[in-house]
């Protein structure tokens, strides 16, 4: 069976005998051994316990699992029992996570065979994946380019056909990202739709896990096996799981009749690179000639999101990251004279520039004499930005936007230029602010390089997401193209 | 010059829930070290808390009990500073929104006199680990088992003006406490601890003097100690021209002195802000409401029953009420005399506070060890009061109680043969012997001394043995005198 069926078709042909979990898992396998020395999306393979999983599987230890045999991957945010969980840090490079986070445990339930841990920007800050203490990924249609961040290892794995689905976790834009540079589809559900429990936090506020895959119709399996209450976040939200794989089985051709999709014309103004505008207006041209209808609406608080983010993000950062101390697990310097000595070196030899620099900002916007002027003044500002999306979903159903203003950049282009690199969230954070469920859809290229179309629903709709980008997929084949060298 | 003493205390109550605020870890104390921290306590990457809703509850008995208000909305925040048990590098605590606000607590003074103390606040949050320095070799340890233990932080106002008025107000919070049942009252484990801050001014002066924070302070004992050398210490510094340093200061109760720990240049900023990981913590009416109706009585309203129920002074209520067990054990001694509470009432408190607590503290016992029953002790009254046997008798037998030499005051009674002799005849012979005996007293009493027949009932009793009534023995005396 072909690396590039859909989950449906995987997940049937096991139940119906004419493959095995056993024979899926060898075949991703095998290309991960023949493709991710270029590419560097894990920083933890487990081959040998997917191997035993999935002969597991095959003698019927998933049985009646919605999911039974299917390999995917896990950022290496997750925490897993019994695996390196490293969060793409220094610090963690020696931590073997003692549980499972409830994203793995459920995914684990659903039947899927992991095969190992996807690379990611240090503690999920960047969005190029090259804050990692494991190096960067590279971008399967052009390995000079950078997958986004991030979680790029996980969209660069499904892009390049190493698994077929993978998690991921988007704090500013980390799923959307890197999903629109690596010409995949990604999901980043309502806050509180998924359990952060065994996610490693970045903002605690603003962290929701999500998933890549190869179409609106695989994100759907996953996350349907990912979503739902746990009792061990209080911030996961106790709310019924719609049947979102059933709802697409049965979806018919006129689901975007009549649906109104708002354009912001925020996200359309100065910064957004032409080409780019192009495959997004085409992208709206199919909605709008499969009965959508669409409207320019208005976000008027969208410049404030990259300030109210770099403000909120590294203050629960800094708060997060305080308890990596070199005291009770992850790295700790050689020697330590005293307490203090103990504390500085082992988080400055632990930690990565790119985190340092955020805990200090962190830490700074939340110091006596600066909280007000800062913190305080970004949570005013956080409520600004979701009330424009509250009034704009009063008179749309949709938002249907670009992920980024650009297609991916080269390796190293943006490094030294972090406000540059900020700036690269700029049409993905608003949501994040918000809370908001989005997802990228592959919607064309720029020079071979991918660019994905956003789209945004209301609070707990990803139902309405899955359902919209399903119906564009039905008629475009964007998402079936596959990089050079990875087919 | 004269100087005025100002005490506000910060306590810190341990909850009695079975398990931690955060986490579903135990919170027994003395386990072995980290054998109770789960990896929520030890703050594992990726671990979330969640409130223990007991917590809720108690924190809610307790605003009610000191009279404050419930915040509808309160909010957890965190508090962070870098040390070594504490694993998370913050506190989760409670900062700008705490659960309870506005309460007071009403003391009662050496002269009877009562006052209001405010508390300010008191809001809940976690305990941090243990360092533990002994049994290293240069190194420390680090136990988490107390890691996650609820507290509630309880903040007074800087209303006391004495170290007697602070212990006033310590024991009535740590009875209170008890009584509510949200707390063991334990203050050698730490479970209930007390912070002292102690500044001095001239008397008359309105501004507040540099206060200190005492810390360190595990009896009621050494907290007056503490206060006193503190303010001692303050007025001997303002007196020579100096100024008193705002510091942190540790009660050292061998050298009975306290020790500079940290001054406010060193102090922390805490970067205090919401925890995102923890939705605000909402209490409606109903919920208040049925917080109240869980109300034990409390030792103020207890104490006016006891007075009214059972004709005791006021003085002796409150020390019965002192704590809840004592309260609980008077009770059950007085239901245990039967017949007229009130009649009873005054001599059970005369035995508890006289014979059964001398006892308790020669052996050093707590009154919920106590080895005599609130039913023995209450049997045993009951002859005194039927003159089955004397007062004098009655410590007799209830020595031999405290020591289980019987069952009960009646079996002791009857084993020994105790019995009061209320036989007139019986009493008249050991009476005409003693006159016949004793004629040179008789003869002081007959000369107007007649204060001697003291010393003849003295002897009328010990012919007896101790079983003639003291009383019927006086006036068969007298009567035979005064007929000579």
């Amino acid at each position: 069976m072909s690396h590039d069926r859909s989950i449906r078709d995987m997940v049937a042909a096991v139940a119906a005998g004419k493959t095995s979990a056993a024979e899926l898992t060898t075949r991703y396998l095998d290309r991960i051994a023949a493709h991710d020395e270029t590419l560097n999306t894990l920083i933890s393979g487990c081959a040998d316990t997917a191997r035993e999983r999935a002969a597991a599987i095959d003698s019927g230890a998933a049985a009646d699992t919605p999911l039974a045999g299917l390999p995917i991957a896990h950022k290496d945010i997750f925490c897993m029992r019994g695996t390196r969980t490293s969060c793409g840090s220094r610090m963690l490079d020696n931590f073997v996570a003692p549980y499972d986070a409830t994203v793995v445990e459920r995914l684990a339930a659903a039947g899927t065979v992991t095969l190992g841990k996807t690379n990611m920007d240090e503690f999920a800050m960047g969005s190029s994946n090259e804050t990692s203490f494991y190096g960067p990924v590279r971008n399967p249609w052009n390995t000079d380019y950078v997958p986004g961040g991030s979680s790029g290892g996980s969209a660069a794995a499904v892009a390049a056909g190493l698994v077929p689905a993978a998690t991921g976790t988007d704090t500013g834009g980390s799923i959307r990202q890197p999903a629109a540079l690596c010409g995949v589809t990604g999901i980043k559900p309502t806050y509180g739709r998924v359990s952060r429990y065994g996610m490693i936090a970045f903002a605690s506020s603003l962290d929701q896990g999500g998933c890549f895959a190869r179409s609106a119709d695989d994100c759907a399996h996953v996350l349907q096996a990912m979503a739902g209450f746990d009792e061990r976040d209080s911030t996961c939200v106790e709310r019924e799981v719609p049947d979102y794989v059933g709802a697409l089985g049965d979806q018919g051709d006129d689901y975007l009749k009549g649906m109104r999709v708002g354009l912001p014309k925020e996200y359309f103004a100065e910064g957004l690179d032409d080409a780019s505008r192009q495959v997004i207006d085409a992208a709206i041209a199919e909605f709008e000639a499969r009965g959508a209808e669409i409207v320019e609406i208005t976000l008027p608080h969208t410049e404030l999101a990259v300030s109210t983010y770099y403000v909120l993000a590294p203050a629960e950062a800094s708060s997060n990251l305080a308890r990596f101390d070199g005291v009770r697990y992850g790295y700790r310097c050689e020697n330590p004279v005293d307490l203090e000595d103990l504390y500085t070196r082992s988080r400055g030899e632990g930690f990565g520039r790119e985190v340092q620099r955020r805990i200090m900002v962190g830490a700074y916007v939340l110091s006596a004499g600066y909280y007000d002027a800062y913190y305080l003044k970004a949570q005013k500002t956080r409520r600004l930005i979701a009330q424009d999306f509250t009034n704009a979903f009063e008179n749309v159903d949709l938002i249907a936007a670009p992920v980024t203003q650009a297609p991916a950049f080269k390796l190293g282009e943006k490094l030294d230029d972090p406000v540059s690199m900020y700036l690269n969230d700029v049409y993905t954070l608003p949501a994040s602010l918000a809370g908001l469920p989005g997802m990228s859809v592959p919607a064309g290229f720029v020079d071979g390089l991918p660019v994905g179309l956003q789209l945004l629903a209301p609070w707990f709709e990803e139902a309405r997401l899955l359902g919209a980008a399903h119906a564009y997929q039905q008629t475009t084949d964007w998402h079936t193209k596959r990089p050079a060298g990875f087919e | 010059m004269a100087w005025e003493t100002v005490i506000g205390l910060e306590v810190h109550i341990q909850l009695a829930t079975q398990s931690k605020i955060f986490s579903t870890a135990p919170t027994a104390y003395g386990a072995q070290p980290n054998t109770q921290a789960s990896a929520v306590d030890i703050a594992l990457p990726g671990v979330l808390p969640v409130i223990n809703a007991n917590v809720i509850r108690m924190a809610t008995l307790f605003g009610l009990a000191i009279d404050a208000d419930i915040a509808p909305t309160s909010v957890f925040a965190r508090k962070h500073y870098f040390y070594p048990d504490l694993p998370k590098g913050y506190q989760i605590s409670q900062f700008e929104l705490p659960i309870v606000a506005n309460g007071h607590l009403d003391i009662v003074l050496g002269d009877g006199a009562e006052k209001r103390v405010g508390i300010t606040r008191a809001h809940l949050e976690e305990d941090a680990g243990k360092s533990l320095h002994e049994a290293f070799d240069r190194e420390t340890g680090i136990d988490l088992n107390r890691a996650g233990t609820p507290l509630v932080e309880c903040v007074s106002e800087p209303d006391m003006r004495s170290a007697a008025e602070a212990v006033a107000y310590a024991r009535k919070l740590h009875a209170l406490v008890q009584y509510l049942g949200i707390c063991d009252g334990n203050m050698q484990e730490g479970s209930f601890r007390v912070d002292a801050n102690v500044s001095v001014r001239p008397v008359g002066s309105s501004e507040f003097g540099t206060r200190t924070e005492t810390k360190n302070v595990n009896s009621f004992r050494f907290l007056e100690k503490a206060i006193e050398f503190e303010v001692e210490r303050q007025i001997d510094v303002l007196e020579s021209g100096g100024t008193v340093v705002q510091e942190t200061r540790l009660y050292d109760p061998d050298a009975d002195e306290t020790r500079s720990m940290r001054s406010k240049e060193e102090a922390h900023d805490y970067r205090y802000f919401p925890d995102p990981d923890l939705l605000p913590v909402v209490i409606d009416e109903a919920f208040v409401e049925s917080a109240r109706a869980d109300l034990p009585e409390l030792p103020d309203a207890k104490r006016e029953r006891f007075v009214a129920a059972y004709g005791v002074s006021t003085e002796d209520a409150v020390a019965l009420t002192q704590s809840r067990v004592l309260a609980d054990y008077f009770e059950a001694t007085v239901a245990a005399v039967g017949g007229d509470a009130k009649t009873h009432g005054k001599p059970a408190a005369n035995w508890i506070m006289g014979d059964l607590s001398g006892a308790l503290n020669r052996d050093g016992l707590a009154i919920a060890d106590s080895p005599v029953s609130a039913a023995q002790l209450g049997g045993l009254i009951a002859r005194v009061a039927d003159n089955t046997i004397s007062g004098k008798i009655g410590k007799d037998v209830f020595e031999a109680l405290f020591k289980g030499e019987g069952e009960s005051a009646d079996a002791i009674i009857e084993d020994r043969g105790l019995k009061q002799i209320t036989d007139t005849g019986a009493i008249e012979g050991f009476v005409d012997q003693v006159i016949a005996d004793n004629p040179d007293q008789v003869q002081q009493y007959l000369d107007g001394k007649t204060k001697i027949v003291g010393f003849l009932v003295g002897q009328v009793m010990k012919a007896s043995k101790g079983k003639a009534n003291p009383k019927e023995v006086n006036q068969m005396l007298v009567a035979k005198l005064d007929a000579l």
